[in-house]
């Protein structure tokens, strides 16, 4: 029985083949979207493990230079002599590659990623010519250094792991180390560390991948990107299995009437569907890895750039990625045909067989859908005013979108019964008519385009309201026309002395980690200059804050710490046993800590052991190439060793604008999905529209004239769902950046408009209905004439 | 008796308030009996059709089919019972639109687990059907689908054959080809046969006669 049961249902898909073409592409596309996003995230989040684990940054405190630089191994000799159980680390860099050298005798963390059975051999490591250790790409760039290479995918990208008295040699760094690993079991009695090494101090644990934390924004950017276009994708395979069910409808009470068993029909049903629901997640899959290696370069570009994060530009299949990937397709199909299925429960035995139209059931729907908009709507509204918190946030945007995706119907019907009732000319009457009669069949693709277009008004409104302050903000912060860094504070003073007289002022820039108000705080000591004075906006102020902090009475701080504290301008804050009042705030955008500055001289009376190994220097910027050679020449600086303003503003907006290449692609994804949703709908819907057209046909109307009636329709509804997704798409990114940015970064953007992208957003979203509808158009005109007679005809 | 029916009440909720539809039917059908119910519309013609065929469950009564209570079944059992001992005409034929005109032959004894592959061609070509094989339902006229319907119901050999207004949408001439076919068919098997119709004509073609007005025999 089982047998033919299942044989009456898959029948139908293959006599209905664009309907099962419809529901397999949907959900493959929203699975590959979907997945080829979380492909990125992963391969990013992979590499940072594994750099976390290379570095043993995250799990284990460790001992650095006081003043920055390196430590001379004597230090590490003395030190494991009084009893601290310490492991050297020696690293820099060679040929654009990170090399990090460990003792594997003595390091907490043994070798790192690196395992034995990958060919690392104990003795080859430690003696002879070593090992080097690393992916095949971080091997290559390096070349032939003469000891052996060794290919370990697990290694973090861009980073070469070898014995340190190789990475000694290989970096000129003889008798130093970078810095310490602080075993996480001590002996008790050890010499206290300001007795046995004062040179040095301790710094704790970041408590996992830091790079991870500050990444977060960028990933949740790209998950939201990727739930969205999921639920587009969704919207597709939930119209696919509505239409299939409401067509199902007779052949399933005829099942019944024949004696299948609902319980069994069901089940059957739901085979059929997770059948159907693998496939085309495996193809989503497939297409998600084809998306995801196009998009990683762009992305590991982006986070080399703006975090400074080692991103493996290609992609490893993993096997939890592309289950998930399967699950998401099987959970999305569960979500899309969960109101089917539950229809199809409580379909009573004996009501009329007849198929029920779509039409006829939307008036009821629209009812519902109008009153659970309006409570969403309202529900976004008071989130908005009263809610506070990442959730909160999320649950608005959720709500927000959801309720203006509902209310769409509603809407386009009041607007075309509006058109409707002013117009007298009876072929137009005639179009609003049959475009409300429509509405039913196309609003889930509608929908689809009504969030597509918002997500992105809302998100280019982000990325462009972030670039011009992000701008702003690096011509405040990058004052200075040249920025040159110190190896040692020797080298320091050296540099001051020969700078003096060839700029206009030299800035140093020092900072301290200290707590304030109980949280993680990178303190700064500014000089007081007319560099900061003019260039620096604050967002809150007292009446003279520079004038404040240059008597060593005021302290500015950042909008982070000031959001997470609850600090506000004239607040005291006391720390290192100095109370001082907060004079400004000012934004920070990017950091994800508390920041803080105070004067330079109050700073060097706080913390006398930190030198400056960084400065700013303020000159003509004509003179910049002068000063750079000179700096070379005399000083025997390196290259990196100095930072040209006008290279590294233009080196982050070029970062920036490639994240927004990636943005963009995804925007462009996400509605081309929302037009594939339009052709499906029109296709699906072009069969049953023949009853509907027919009268008018017979009555005058050619078809030319009808299909382009059709491909009217389609832009139009396209021109006022896109009218509907300007505001909701300003709401969005207001969402983002006032609600959730602040909630889950601390910081505030301001929000700028740009007429003319959503001028250009509009055109493109038009040429997406309009070339989605051209199809259709061009079939119906064509439709037979003996096609349109069978309407009328009552043999059948 | 291969049915018996005794006292049956069936009321349905409507908007105007319950509304008694069966007051108390009682009738008896013999095997290779055939039995015409005729009656206004919304005399309760149908619904008794669907009590006996296992579709509905009446609100008290009882309904005998070949020695099995039907309204003591549950919904699995009622299945059951339409799958293997009753066959049911519709007025509106319910085919399949996606299976071929052998395959919706064939459909009903393949779920009832007794197809017959012989048999079912000789439906076919005893309803004329041959030369319509591969085609689909909606490629038929209406008096072959019809037939194709009639071929599915006696293609599993129920004990008992309803029509509900088999003959309902047809033309005269073509009805009075699908009804002759239908009662050789069911006089060869003999099935009992119970027969919902409008038409005096047709119900003449009986072997017996019921009417019903206003939910109860008259």
């Amino acid at each position: 029985m089982t047998g033919t049961i299942l044989t009456a249902l898959v029948s139908h898909w293959w006599r209905n083949p664009l309907q099962l073409f419809t529901l397999l592409a949907g959900l493959a596309l929203a699975t590959a979207l979907w997945s080829g996003v979380q492909a990125v995230n992963a391969e990013a989040r992979a590499s940072y493990d594994a750099a976390a684990n290379t570095l043993g940054e995250g799990q284990f405190d460790q001992l650095v230079a006081q003043g920055g630089g390196t430590i001379p191994q004597a230090t590490y000799v003395s030190l494991r002599r009084a009893g601290w159980l310490v492991s050297p680390v020696v690293e820099g860099r060679l040929n654009g590659v990170r090399i990090v050298g460990l003792d594997p005798l003595t390091a907490p963390g043994g070798l790192g990623p690196i395992r034995l059975d990958e060919g690392a051999d104990i003795g080859t490591f430690l003696t002879g010519r070593g090992q080097l250790f690393g992916q095949q790409s971080a091997l290559d760039d390096l070349g032939d250094l003469g000891p052996d290479a060794v290919v370990s995918p697990d290694v973090a990208p861009g980073t070469v792991i070898t014995d340190i008295g190789v990475a000694q040699q290989l970096l000129g760094l003889e008798g130093q180390v970078s810095r310490m690993l602080i075993a996480p079991d001590q002996p008790i009695n050890q010499v206290a560390l300001e007795v046995a090494a004062p040179e040095v101090r301790r710094q704790p644990a970041q408590g996992g991948s830091d790079i991870a934390r500050l990444t977060d924004s960028f990933h949740l950017n790209l998950t939201a990107f990727g739930l969205l276009s999921f639920a587009v994708g969704i919207f597709i395979v939930n119209g696919a299995i509505g239409l299939a069910f409401e067509q199902r409808r007779p052949v399933v009470r005829t099942l019944r009437a024949l004696g299948v068993p609902l319980p069994q029909l069901i089940i059957l049903m739901a085979l059929e569907l997770a059948i159907m629901a693998l496939v085309a997640g495996g193809i989503g899959v497939m297409l998600g890895y084809v998306i995801a290696s196009l998009l990683l370069p762009d992305v590991a570009a982006t986070l080399r750039g703006l975090y400074g994060a080692d991103v493996a530009g290609t992609l490893q299949l993993r096997p939890v990625w592309w289950l998930s990937g399967l699950a998401i397709a099987l959970g999305g199909t569960a979500l899309a045909a969960g109101g089917a299925f539950w229809k199809l429960a409580r379909m009573p035995l004996l009501a009329g067989a007849a198929p029920r139209a779509l039409a006829m059931a939307a008036g009821r729907r629209a009812v519902f859908q109008g009153v659970c908009a309006v409570i969403l709507l309202i529900a976004a509204l008071l989130l908005g005013i009263t809610g506070t918190g990442l959730l909160a946030g999320f649950v608005m945007l959720g709500c927000l979108l959801i309720g203006a995706a509902l209310a769409l119907p509603v809407l386009l019907d009041r607007a075309l019964a509006l058109f409707q009732s002013r117009t007298a000319e009876v072929r137009a009457a005639w179009f609003w008519a049959d475009t409300r009669q429509q509405l039913p069949g196309l609003s889930l693709a509608l929908m689809a385009l009504l969030l597509a277009m918002a997500a992105n008004v809302g998100v280019s409104t982000m990325v462009s309201s972030f670039r011009l302050t992000f701008t702003g903000f690096l011509d405040q912060r990058l004052a200075s026309e040249l920025y040159v860094t110190a190896q040692d504070p020797a080298q320091a003073a050296e540099l001051q002395d020969f700078l003096a007289p060839r700029v206009d002022a030299i800035l140093p820039i020092v900072s301290a980690e200290v707590e304030i108000a109980g949280l993680p705080t990178e303190i700064f000591g500014a000089r007081d200059h007319a560099t900061y004075r003019d260039a620096r906006a604050f967002l809150t102020a007292a009446a003279t804050p520079w004038d404040a902090v240059a008597a060593g009475e005021g302290i500015l701080i950042n909008e982070q710490l000031a959001r997470r504290s609850g600090l506000v301008v004239g607040d005291a804050v006391t720390f290192a046993g100095r109370d001082l009042t907060i004079a400004a705030t000012y934004g920070d955008y990017g950091n994800p800590i508390g920041q803080a500055i105070i004067n330079e001289a109050l700073f060097k009376t706080l913390y006398p052991d930190i030198t400056p190994l960084r400065f700013g220097l303020r000159m003509d910027a004509a003179e910049v190439p002068a000063v750079v050679a000179a700096l070379i020449d005399d000083q025997g600086l390196s290259a990196d060793q100095m930072i040209n303003q006008a290279r590294i503003k233009q080196f982050s907006l070029d970062v920036f604008d490639r994240t927004f290449t990636v943005t963009t692609a995804l925007n462009v994804l996400t509605l081309a999905v929302a037009g594939f949703a339009i052709l499906m709908s029109l296709l699906t819907l072009a069969a049953m529209r023949v009853p509907q057209l027919a009268p008018a046909w017979a009555m005058g109307m050619t078809r030319a004239q009808l299909g382009r009636f059709e491909l009217i329709r389609a832009v139009l509804l396209a021109v006022l769902t896109a009218i509907a997704a300007l505001p909701l798409g300003l709401a969005l990114a207001w969402a983002l950046l006032a609600v959730v940015n602040v909630a889950a970064f601390g910081w505030k953007l301001p929000m700028f408009l740009f007429p003319m992208d959503y001028l250009r957003l509009l055109i493109f979203a038009l040429l997406a209905a309009g070339l989605a509808a051209l199809w259709p158009a061009w079939r119906l005109s064509r439709t037979p004439p003996s096609d349109l007679l069978k309407v009328f005809s009552n043999e059948r | 008796m291969l049915l018996t029916a005794k006292d049956i009440h069936k009321t349905y909720q409507t908007a105007d308030g319950p509304f008694a539809v069966l007051r108390g039917v009682s009738l008896t059908l013999a095997a290779g009996e055939t039995l015409a119910l005729t009656g206004e519309s919304g005399s309760g013609k149908s619904t008794l059709l669907h009590l006996i065929g296992g579709l509905d469950v009446p609100d008290t009564g009882q309904i005998l089919l070949d020695g099995t209570d039907i309204a003591a079944l549950d919904d699995t059992g009622r299945a059951a019972l339409r799958r293997g001992t009753v066959g049911v005409v519709f007025q509106q034929f319910n085919l399949i639109p996606s299976l071929r005109v052998a395959d919706n032959i064939a459909f009903q004894a393949r779920l009832a687990g007794q197809y017959d592959a012989a048999w079912c061609a000789e439906l076919a070509d005893r309803m004329g059907l041959k030369p319509q094989l591969r085609k689909y339902p909606e490629q038929l006229s209406g008096g072959q689908q019809q037939r194709v319907a009639i071929a599915r119901t006696l293609a599993p050999r129920p004990k008992l054959v309803l029509a509900d207004e088999p003959t309902g949408n047809l033309d005269e001439g073509t009805a009075e080809v699908v009804l002759s076919l239908m009662l050789d068919l069911v006089t060869e098997t003999r099935a009992g046969l119970l027969m919902v119709t409008h038409s005096d004509r047709l119900a003449g073609r009986m072997t017996r006669r019921l009417h019903l007005a206003k939910g109860q025999v008259a």
